[in-house]
């Protein structure tokens, strides 16, 4: 066992000498990945106390990212904070949005046109394919595949970013939804064009699956390794694909249906394991689901206004009370909980973000496992460091 | 031998000699032989050397294409005439290599600072030495030892050390931690890759590389090259070597000593400028050499696929030979995730090394029935030949990947 605990004034030399001097003593060898490591998806850093290969302690060690993004929540207006939202999850800016959107609207019992509910929802739909199209190339890239898979998803990744671009004027930091609806009415052009990507998605995923999801590789890494239980995960409050694959049913859009989701015809897969391979799965086969209920969006979207025209704009003042608004992002629920004093700035504004709360079972997942598996199991997570350090 | 004549001693075929014996003419008598032998390891290290260059775009060329990019295509060479300066990024290995030598050389305070600089420079050395016994052609090879193949291993057994040297001296835990997984990696596959090599040894008879390329010679009804690897026991030995190749020179997918996204460089973290380039150097120098004894050993060396293909100089032969293994590793790494260390050793001790061990039984009933006269027993050799391989990869690899299979998923109701 580790004979002193390390502490940070102790001289980094010596610590440094007698870990290496332990490690050929059948000791355990304290290595600190991170926050500069090229596979801890941005500044985050694990505390990793390893027998040889293994894993017997992690601690997780954030707030490298921390920007105090409720306090300024707090300090600027209503719509202020919009945009700030964005960098919370920077691949899935419209959902943060949507979020917030509801939670503020919930607040000012403020209605939303029909055709903006159903751009919310393709967006939504939109944000969640690429997000998991992200993640399976960089779970992939961390089980080493020399970024081919990684590639590949960054192709498609491309085209929905050009339809946020488009319409939004920026491609992640889409500041797009507004208390009562949407920004801007998208052109017919752009409903093609989105047609056209989600026509051609399952083209891609097919491609993908070719490549790699029956590679015996791929699944000798994944197969087993990173096991949560239903139970652990229930209690710890996990959330999206990552509590879908313990096999536990909850989705927001068919638990709790926001928006126009009720409208939609689409199913919820499940895991059996509760294993990297299966939250690798879980988003595949979501993937296909928001296809289904992006096809459908794209063919039944009304005509009509996209923002409410009673809507108030300036001196935006909910009366006093409080709400929380919560949607199925694509990492997980994705809630926030304001309270109003009845002024132009949020008394209490408190964000629920599923990364970070998803990535408070690490250690339990990575125990007995190797440093490798931690990696893949870390990226099986589906952190992004904007959202759990705020 | 139903190659003519005349087309071994053609010119081009003589070429090198002719060079040589110029050179060395210059010489007085006694000292030609060391004057022969530096020419030989100067070649050696000038052609490998500017191979080695264009590599790392070919590579870089063919990972990019693979992963939808274009590659480097902006660095050219300017004094080139109609390209305006740039063609296919040609210029790319140039400025790596200005780039590699004026990068500040970075040695940790606390590492070991002989072993540190000594470990890049014995990983290219010992990696050329094994360039000294490859047949490159019909009359280039530099040094025909009798034991050529044992020669070989031993110097690549070096390499080994090296990167133990590079790891543990560097006094990072990343790369410590690599130092361990290069030398129970790199063990583990020495086994295997020898026992693919015996029996070529033993149906050739000979240790020396010419001695196994000579016994490779000849077609057989007049256009089936007589080359090792179309027959069962050396196409399994060619798989098992290649597999066992890959792992040898640290290729993905068993690139676990600098596995990137778990120890982020491996046993490279603390090198860089010029060292860190001789240790890419030396990575693709294994890869050569290891490609090229696969050659000579199991595709039948300089020898020509077709009697009538003899008018190309075999050292032509060798080198679409090699550039084709070397194209393979490359598909191979821009494919394939990567091994865990556990599965990695497993993989070798419990399928490899017995398959290896099968095979070598395998390759003695193929010596033993050789007399069988008459096509139809020449066809059940054949079959037996097969199944005496194919039979146990099916049950070993089972075993193998027990509990690894495709799932089905469940929808909520």
């Amino acid at each position: 066992m580790i004979e002193s605990p390390s502490s940070p004034l102790a001289p980094l030399a010596g610590a440094h000498v007698r870990a290496v001097h332990d490690a050929f003593h059948g000791d355990l060898l304290e290595v600190s990945m991170g926050p500069h490591h090229p596979s801890t998806h941005g500044v985050f850093r694990m505390m990793v106390t390893l027998d040889g290969e293994t894993v017997v302690k992690l601690k997780p060690v954030f707030g490298y990212l921390h920007r105090n993004h409720e306090k300024l929540g707090e300090n600027t207006t209503y719509l202020g904070s919009m945009p700030y939202t964005d960098r919370l999850d920077y691949f899935c800016s419209m959902t943060n949005n949507w979020a917030y959107a509801l939670a503020v609207e919930k607040l000012a019992g403020q209605a939303v046109p029909d055709r903006a509910e159903y751009l919310r929802v393709i967006l939504a739909e939109l944000t969640r394919l690429l997000n998991h199209t992200c993640l399976a190339g960089f779970l992939l890239q961390d089980a080493g595949a020399s970024g081919t898979p990684l590639m590949y998803a960054f192709r498609e990744r491309e085209k929905i970013l050009d339809l946020f671009e488009s319409l939004s004027g920026s491609r992640m930091m889409c500041n797009y939804q507004r208390f009562g609806g949407c920004r801007v009415d998208p052109t017919p052009a752009w409903f093609d064009a989105a047609r056209r990507v989600t026509e051609e998605y399952p083209r891609f995923l097919d491609e993908y699956e070719a490549l790699i999801t029956g590679n015996e590789i791929l699944m000798a890494r994944t197969q087993g390794v990173g096991r949560l239980s239903a139970a652990l995960a229930v209690s710890a409050g996990i959330t999206g694909p990552m509590l879908r694959a313990c096999g536990v049913d909850y989705d927001l859009r068919k638990a709790e249906p926001y928006g126009f989701y009720s409208r939609f015809e689409f199913r919820v897969p499940l895991g059996d394991h509760g294993d990297t391979y299966d939250r690798y799965m879980i988003r595949i086969l979501e993937m296909r689901e928001s296809v289904k209920i992006l096809q459908q969006a794209l063919r039944d979207i009304p005509a009509g206004p996209i923002f409410d025209s009673k809507a108030k704009i300036r001196a935006f003042r909910p009366k006093a009370g409080e709400a929380y608004g919560r949607i199925e992002g694509p990492k997980g629920e994705i809630g926030f909980y304001l309270i109003s004093d009845g002024t132009g700035n949020p008394y209490r504004y408190r964000i629920r973000p599923p990364s970070f709360v998803n990535l408070t079972v690490l250690e339990d997942m990575c125990l007995g496992h190797t440093i490798a598996d931690a990696v893949i199991i870390l990226g099986s997570i589906d952190i992004v460091l904007g959202e759990v350090d705020r | 031998m139903t190659a003519p004549a005349p087309l071994t001693d053609s010119f081009l075929e003589r070429v090198p000699l002719l060079v040589r014996d110029f050179i060395t003419g210059w010489f007085p008598e006694p000292i030609r032989w060391v004057v022969a032998g530096l020419l030989a390891a100067l070649t050696i290290l000038l052609v490998f050397a500017t191979i080695f260059a264009l590599l790392t775009l070919l590579e870089r060329k063919i990972i990019a294409r693979v992963q939808n990019r274009p590659g480097p295509n902006r660095t050219g060479l300017p004094w080139l005439p109609f390209t305006e300066g740039r063609v296919f990024g040609l210029g790319q290995p140039l400025a790596d290599g200005i780039k590699a030598l004026t990068k500040e050389d970075i040695v940790p305070r606390d590492a070991d600072q002989v072993l540190h600089f000594l470990a890049p420079v014995v990983l290219v050395a010992f990696s050329l030495m094994t360039f000294a016994v490859i047949p490159f052609g019909r009359n280039l090879v530099s040094v025909d030892l009798d034991a050529a193949v044992l020669f070989f291993f031993a110097a690549g057994a070096g390499t080994e050390l090296a990167v133990f040297m590079a790891g543990w001296s560097s006094h990072n835990k990343y790369s410590l931690l690599a130092a361990m997984r290069a030398l129970a990696q790199l063990i583990s596959y020495e086994l295997p890759l020898l026992l693919s090599v015996v029996p070529v040894v033993m149906l050739a008879g000979k240790l020396s590389t010419t001695g196994i390329v000579a016994a490779q010679a000849g077609w057989k009804f007049g256009f089936i090259p007589r080359w090792f690897v179309l027959s069962p026991w050396g196409a399994a030995g060619f798989v098992i070597f290649f597999i066992a190749a890959l792992a040898e020179s640290n290729r993905s997918p068993f690139d676990l000593p600098e596995a990137e996204s778990e120890l982020i460089a491996g046993h490279l973290t603390e090198y860089s400028g010029f060292k860190y380039a001789l240790f890419f150097m030396a990575e693709y120098f294994g890869m050569m050499a290891l490609s090229g004894l696969g050659v000579t050993l199991f595709l039948g060396g300089w020898q020509a696929p077709l009697p009538v293909l003899e008018v190309i100089p075999s050292y032509l032969w060798f080198g679409a030979k090699l550039m084709l293994l070397i194209l393979l590793f490359m598909w191979i790494r821009a494919t394939l995730p990567r091994l865990r260390m556990d599965q990695l050793t497993r993989l070798a001790w419990k399928f490899l090394v017995p398959l290896a061990l099968i095979n070598l039984g395998n390759a003695a009933f193929w010596h033993l029935s050789a007399a069988w006269p008459g096509l139809p027993l020449q066809a059940v050799r054949y079959a037996i030949g097969v199944a005496v391989i194919v039979i146990p990869f099916f049950l070993i690899g089972r075993r193998l990947s027990a509990g690894v299979a495709p799932r089905t998923y469940r929808y909520a109701p």
